[in-house]
């Protein structure tokens, strides 16, 4: 009998620890799909942030540091500087690379430092439970948020990949969303042509993954994919922001 | 051959001959001539060098460049130092080696550019959050200073613990003669822990989060037990004319070398003053201390600061002796005359109390 769908070998044998419907699981399969397709189990160093994805390190089978909150891309910067020749990506959510670790973002960018961020975009904090992230969107509730983000008080959605496609450091940046069969497949693919633009030295990549909490968000799986579509794609429009040849 | 350095400068040359390949800095001041000394050697030498968007993000490259097996440094004063200690407490937790020089100036806050001693109980009480201790190291010349920054990487890859040179700004600033030559060939430590990529072995992962108690209160231990090796076996002190003293001088750093003027002029004088320097702040002389204080009861303290080093010196002597303590916080820089005249004044007091 034919084998025709299996755990990539840069996937541990584990069960995921986060919850149903979540996209964090979606993200980590796919990342570990295209670590196998392009060969790069050997060579790929991750970087786990503080957050829902913090526990990755138990799903990747590669090399992997679990950095402090927001400080994914200075680390990976240095762990690059000193491998030039590995994949070196971080992986980190809206709160740990929009809030607090936007300055090691932003200047990791700027510099055009060959390293990648998976960046997963779920408009929320879903680790310490569910409140205002920088992505949230205006009048959406949250637990710090009671009565939907007001703008005036509380400030706008950031669009990550807008911000950083003006850094001249950055060569790819791609926001997809993993709530459909489509939108996962384009997310591989973006996540292969980011490593790629890695590979060849092109300049900073990044994909921005608009992801479900179903969780923080109060829905059920479904209705959170739905809400993707629906709500949240009109403040984040997908598609590539910025691509230079690589 | 001698070459004229400041400290700063100094330092950059150490650690590049100590093998140091990484070196990631935020300028502040007095240490910026250890940043841009960096800025030109490094690249000539092979090595990184990246001016960071802070002390976080700097520090934070620091950890990234141990956990891929290189030898890295970072530098600062004091309120880059605070901003360092998230970082700092993460290498201690995830055990990874770093050198985290501060060239301590006047405190708190903002404080000023003039050398200082006060960040004394924050490299040696661990400094960030969480049960751990950085090995610190003080010297006291510029001569020290190179010499010590190969212990201070060798110590950093034998105990995979993050180690701390505290200068302050004059040692960092002032210019002396320098001779390199003392600093031998670089030491092997197998790194069975870097990240190089998964290649034909098992992955690995390097963490502090250890949401299980037990593990994570089993990982304190184990921290614990290596802070226990450490003050067993790296303490570094020097004495100066203790066999006969009547009363010792304890200071460190560039407040030890002005002591030893002071001590030098007590002597003209017939007072029996002598040093004892730590070298080693954390682990503290303690024994020492102790031993000392079986033959001599007079210790006089002098720090640039409100009085830090004290406390050591206190919990070492355990309610023997008597402590007597001058200072000077705020940058202002003591001299010998001047510490020689409070020792003295001191001295003869103590003698009037103990003829009555
Ligand atoms: C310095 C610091 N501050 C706060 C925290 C607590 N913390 C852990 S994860 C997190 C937010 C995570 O949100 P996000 O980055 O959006 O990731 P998600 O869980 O949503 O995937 C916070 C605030 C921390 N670990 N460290
Ligand atoms: S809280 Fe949200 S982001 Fe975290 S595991 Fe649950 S669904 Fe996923
Ligand atoms: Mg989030």
């Amino acid at each position: 009998m034919k084998k025709i769908y299996t755990r990539p070998a840069s996937m541990k044998d584990a069960h995921f620890h986060y919850c149903p419907g979540c996209g964090h699981g979606i993200i980590n399969r796919l990342i570990t799909e295209v670590i196998d397709e392009m060969g790069l189990r050997g060579k790929a160093i991750c970087v786990a942030p503080a957050g829902c994805g913090m526990l990755v390190y138990n799903y990747f089978d590669i090399d992997t540091l679990e950095s402090a909150h927001g400080r994914g891309a200075a680390v990976a910067t240095g762990i690059k500087r000193v491998r030039p020749d590995n994949l070196v990506f971080s992986y980190q959510g809206d709160g740990d690379l929009a809030a607090i670790g936007t300055a090691e973002g932003f200047h990791a960018a700027n510099r055009g430092e060959l390293i990648t961020v998976i960046f997963v975009n779920n408009g929320v904090y879903g680790m310490t439970g569910g409140q205002m992230a920088p992505t949230t969107l205006r009048q959406q509730v949250t637990t710090t948020t009671p009565s939907g983000r007001n703008p005036v008080s509380a400030g706008h959605p950031v669009r990550v990949c807008e911000v950083f496609s003006v850094l001249d450091g950055t060569s790819y940046l791609e926001r997809v969303a993993v709530n459909s069969p489509s939108g996962i497949r384009k997310t591989k693919k973006a996540i292969a042509k980011a490593f790629e633009h890695q590979l060849n030295r092109t300049g900073f990549s990044l994909v921005e993954i608009l992801s479900p909490c179903p969780t923080s968000w109060k829905m059920s799986p479904i209705e959170a994919f739905r809400w993707i579509d629906d709500v949240m794609v009109k403040q984040f429009p997908l598609g590539v922001i910025k691509e230079i040849k690589c | 051959m001698k070459r004229l350095m400041s400290g700063n400068a100094a330092l950059g040359e150490a650690a590049i001959l100590s093998g140091c390949t990484c070196y990631f800095g935020y300028p502040i001041t007095p240490q910026n001539e250890l940043t841009e000394y960096m800025a030109k050697r490094m690249p000539e030498a092979g090595g990184v060098f990246i001016q960071s968007e802070s002390e976080i993000a700097a520090i934070n490259m620091v950890l990234g460049a141990s956990v891929a097996g290189a030898r890295a440094m970072t530098s600062s004063s004091s309120p880059g130092i605070s901003l360092k200690q998230e970082g700092i407490s993460y290498l201690a937790a995830d055990e990874l080696p770093a050198v985290i020089v501060n060239m301590v100036r006047g405190g708190p806050g903002m404080g000023n550019i003039s050398p200082a001693q006060s960040d004394y109980l924050q490299a040696t009480r661990g400094g960030g959050h969480g049960d751990y201790r950085t090995i610190v190291l003080a010297p006291s010349s510029v001569q020290e200073l190179a010499d010590i920054v190969p212990v201070a990487f060798d110590l950093a890859d034998a105990y995979r613990n993050p180690v701390i040179i505290l200068g302050d700004g004059m040692l960092g600033q002032m210019m002396e003669p320098v001779d390199f030559s003392n600093i031998k060939k670089i030491k092997d430590y197998p790194k069975d822990y870097i990240l190089t990529g998964a290649d034909n072995r098992p992955s690995r992962m390097v963490r502090s989060l250890l949401f299980d108690t037990k593990e994570e209160e089993e990982h304190n231990w184990k921290l614990y037990r290596k802070f226990q090796r450490i003050e067993n076996s790296e303490v570094r002190f020097e004495t100066f004319l203790i066999d006969d003293a009547e009363i010792v001088v304890v200071a460190y750093g560039i407040a030890a070398r002005i002591a030893k003027g002071a001590i030098k002029r007590l002597r003209q004088d017939n007072i029996r003053a002598g040093l004892l320097r730590p070298i080693t702040l954390w682990p503290f002389p303690s024994k020492k201390i102790k031993e000392i204080a079986k033959y001599i009861t007079d210790f006089f303290v002098f720090e640039m600061s409100t009085g830090q080093m004290i406390d050591d010196v206190r919990l070492a002597l355990e309610g023997k002796g008597h402590i007597s303590f001058y200072g000077r916080p705020g940058g202002v820089i003591p001299t010998p005359i001047e510490l020689a005249r409070i020792v003295s004044r001191h001295y003869f007091q103590t003698q009037k109390v103990r003829k009555q």
